[in-house]
């Protein structure tokens, strides 16, 4: 049971977390602010986009940095 | 069939036709790029939980909270689908191995061979947690939407019956024509489909988890069709940039 948990754990941080925690909050961040201007009554689709036009440069450079350094 | 149960029936297909190709696209997407059985399975639990939960709520199915369901599926779905597309455009510029997943997943699935009972039994293969996860959650969120669509429809002009059947016609028609792409989409480069699963993934991600915060898209679910492109001219742009980077270094 604790060895199937462990599994269980160890898969819900890969499936959320994986390679970069940015990813996943920047997407918090977004959906917040989606949220925060949807219930504000204002124009709301837009952030999610933002945020991953953003962060997706920032985790490759990120990425590339972490591979140069390891060479 | 007269004339109101006629568009009603026309209503109801093509609303769940558009449910029905989401699903569709998820549960191909799990299953070409990760494992069939896996994503098989999870299209199986997510039918088993629907007829749950249909079974138990009855009509009011319609008062599940499926905005707050859109929003944790959407979220999900981009986290996962923007991993997926960081490490397709690191494969596609030449800044990661190629198939180093692959190998992974190989041992992985070596692992549980070995670990299953040597004495007289056959090795039973792992399921895959990522192509269950992703093809059950597709299908229970469309799933949910395409009994809400019936329950609707259906109760609002008392012709439940119809509902279902017209839903049931859509739902039928379009995993026909997603098993029939199958086969085509196996002679795709895998690379290729990796790119374009995450491509769909982070797209479909945007669209759910913005919904479920409570945004309207412009143009409704046709959103998707602006969205799409846009990511998939994204990822490609940020490959020609790192491709180029890649063979800079290569040369300095």
């Amino acid at each position: 049971m604790r060895r199937w948990l462990r599994s269980l754990a160890a898969f819900g941080y890969d499936f959320v977390i994986g390679d970069d925690w940015l990813l996943p909050l920047a997407v918090l961040i977004g959906l917040a602010a989606s949220y925060g201007l949807a219930h504000a009554g204002l124009l709301a689709w837009w952030p999610l986009p933002v945020a991953v036009a953003v962060i997706l440069p920032v985790s490759l450079w990120r990425a590339i940095r972490g591979k140069r350094r390891a060479d | 069939m007269t004339g109101g149960a006629g568009a009603l029936f026309l209503a109801v297909f093509l609303a769940c036709a558009v449910e029905g190709v989401e699903a569709t696209t998820i549960v191909l997407a799990a299953g070409t790029a990760r494992d069939w059985r896996s994503a098989g399975a999870g299209v199986l639990a997510a039918l088993a939980a629907l007829a749950v939960v249909v079974g138990a709520l009855g009509p009011a199915v319609s008062a599940l909270p499926l905005t707050g369901l859109r929003l944790v599926i959407g979220a999900l779905l981009l986290v996962f689908g923007l991993q997926w597309l960081r490490k397709a455009i690191l494969r596609a510029s030449g800044f990661k191995a190629v198939h180093d997943e692959d190998a992974i997943y190989r041992r992985q699935l070596a692992e549980a061979a070995e670990a299953a009972p040597a004495a007289g039994g056959t090795a039973r293969r792992r399921v895959d947690g990522y192509g269950f996860t992703l093809a059950f959650k597709g299908v229970l969120l469309e799933g949910l939407e395409v009994v809400v669509i019936v329950v609707t429809f259906g109760a609002g002009q008392h012709a439940l019956g119809l509902a279902a059947v017209a839903a049931a016609c859509a739902v039928l028609l379009v995993a026909a024509a997603g098993a029939a792409i199958r086969a085509p989409l196996a002679r795709v480069p895998e690379n290729t489909l990796k790119f374009v699963v995450a491509i769909m993934l982070t797209s479909f991600g945007l669209f759910w988890g913005a919904e479920g915060a409570g945004a309207h898209w412009p143009g409704s679910d046709a959103a998707l069709l602006g969205l799409i492109p846009a990511v998939a001219v994204a990822g490609l742009a940020l490959t020609a940039v790192l491709s180029r980077r890649h063979a800079r270094l290569g040369r300095g």
